[in-house]
């Protein structure tokens, strides 16, 4: 029986073509990968079961938490080009001026939490100094003083401009807080008629 | 390719000097690789993981005219099962009417969860269609929060809700007298 001679290559095997490739997924991941900014008003969302993802363009976001003891409701609206819309309606309803380059770096905030009238000072405020105790008192929505619902209406018309699409709501709130203060939102949400909407929630399995 | 160049290729004749003998001094990528894969994997899972879940949920139309008369809908008692969200977690369900309610739902206390309520949701999810003798009249869920409710508390329902492959189920907000009583039992 005339054995079968292996050549006597060596085992090790021409990584740099894989090396290459790696690095370039790698380098495609982290490009894609968006850096998440810290939020201005953190929340410990409840958990579900429900795997469906939020949209990631004509979504806004309102924020119900508490910080530093007071009930806080902070707005976002996605995409940089509806936030420049939404506030430059927000400008004409309160006869205020903002410039260009203010509009501009307002299109930066993800989210806010200051009524109209202290929007000049957060948007002049650096980045680092937004998230700073007491800064951010939240967005009015009381009976006397409702921002909030101006922000969500003409966020909705900035976003009919912009991309012609009907912004979709999510309500994001705190775990512990307390029914009333969500169905508020609610309300607000339906007096527009709006019907449907997100409630942001983390991830659990079935057997809790 | 991925070989040092040591220069003894081409080298030869100059200079006459002793070298060591070509030793193809490969560089061994198998660490890099390692490591480049387990950074891929990393941002792969961040960037889809990182999306925040959410819940869709649905209202009905809010009536704004006060004066505008609601109708009334008859709704068959045999499939409503009403669960009331109080303080502290506790939850007080009934099935049928407050009043006469049906064979093993007079009102009593739960908890959220497998344990729980979802128990009973589930006998009645597959109870309900069965007695009313249409599959299209499955259960209808009722779930109302008080005050003292918490939003943890609103989700979780809702969670049961969606666990439990409930076809209809609202939230709502009025709480007659009988109920109240209830409600001030848990909310004490």
């Amino acid at each position: 029986m005339a054995k079968v001679k292996m050549s006597k290559k060596s085992t090790s095997i021409d990584m740099t073509a894989m090396c290459d490739v790696a690095f370039l997924l790698l380098t495609f991941f982290i490009l894609t990968a968006t850096a998440k900014t810290p939020e201005p008003l953190p929340v410990d969302t409840p958990s579900s079961t429900v795997q469906t993802k939020l949209p990631d363009s004509d979504l806004a976001t309102i924020v119900v938490g508490k910080k530093e003891g007071k009930e806080k409701v902070f707005f976002g609206v996605k995409g940089k080009e509806v936030r420049k819309a939404a506030l430059g309606y927000m400008a004409q309803k309160y006869k205020m001026e903002f410039t260009d380059a203010e509009l501009d770096q307002f299109a930066l905030i993800d989210e806010f939490g200051v009524p109209m009238e202290g929007l000049k000072q957060l948007i002049a405020m650096k980045n680092s100094d937004r998230n700073r105790a007491g800064v951010q008192p939240g967005v009015p929505c009381d009976s006397i003083n409702n921002q909030l619902n101006d922000w969500i209406l003409y966020s909705r018309k900035a976003n009919i401009d912009v991309n012609q699409k009907e912004l979709q709501f999510a309500i994001k709130g705190d775990a512990k807080e307390m029914y009333p203060e969500i169905k508020k939102i609610m309300d607000m949400l339906q007096d527009q008629k709006i019907n449907n909407f997100n409630l942001v929630t983390g991830l659990r399995g079935r057997n809790y | 390719m991925a070989e040092l160049n040591t220069g003894d290729s081409g080298g030869k004749g100059k200079g006459g000097k002793v070298r060591s003998k070509k030793s193809g001094a490969k560089v061994d990528l198998t660490a890099m690789v390692d490591l480049a894969f387990l950074l891929i994997t990393f941002f792969m899972l961040t960037t889809s993981l990182s999306k925040p879940q959410s819940m869709d949920l649905g209202l009905p139309d809010k009536n704004k005219d006060p004066n505008q008369k609601e109708e009334n809908i008859n709704v068959d008692q045999r499939r409503t099962v009403t669960i009331i969200l109080g303080a502290n977690n506790q939850i007080k369900w009934f099935h049928g009417l407050l009043e006469a309610p049906e064979p093993n739902g007079a009102p009593q206390n739960s908890t959220y969860g497998k344990e729980g309520i979802r128990k009973e949701l589930l006998k009645r999810v597959v109870s309900v269609p069965q007695v009313t003798g249409d599959k299209e009249k499955g259960l209808i869920v009722i779930i109302k929060p008080t005050k003292k409710a918490t939003y943890r508390n609103l989700v979780d329902i809702l969670d049961e809700m969606a666990i439990c492959k409930v076809p209809t189920y609202a939230i709502v907000n009025d709480i007659p007298p009988a109920e109240q009583k209830l409600v001030d039992e848990m909310n004490k």
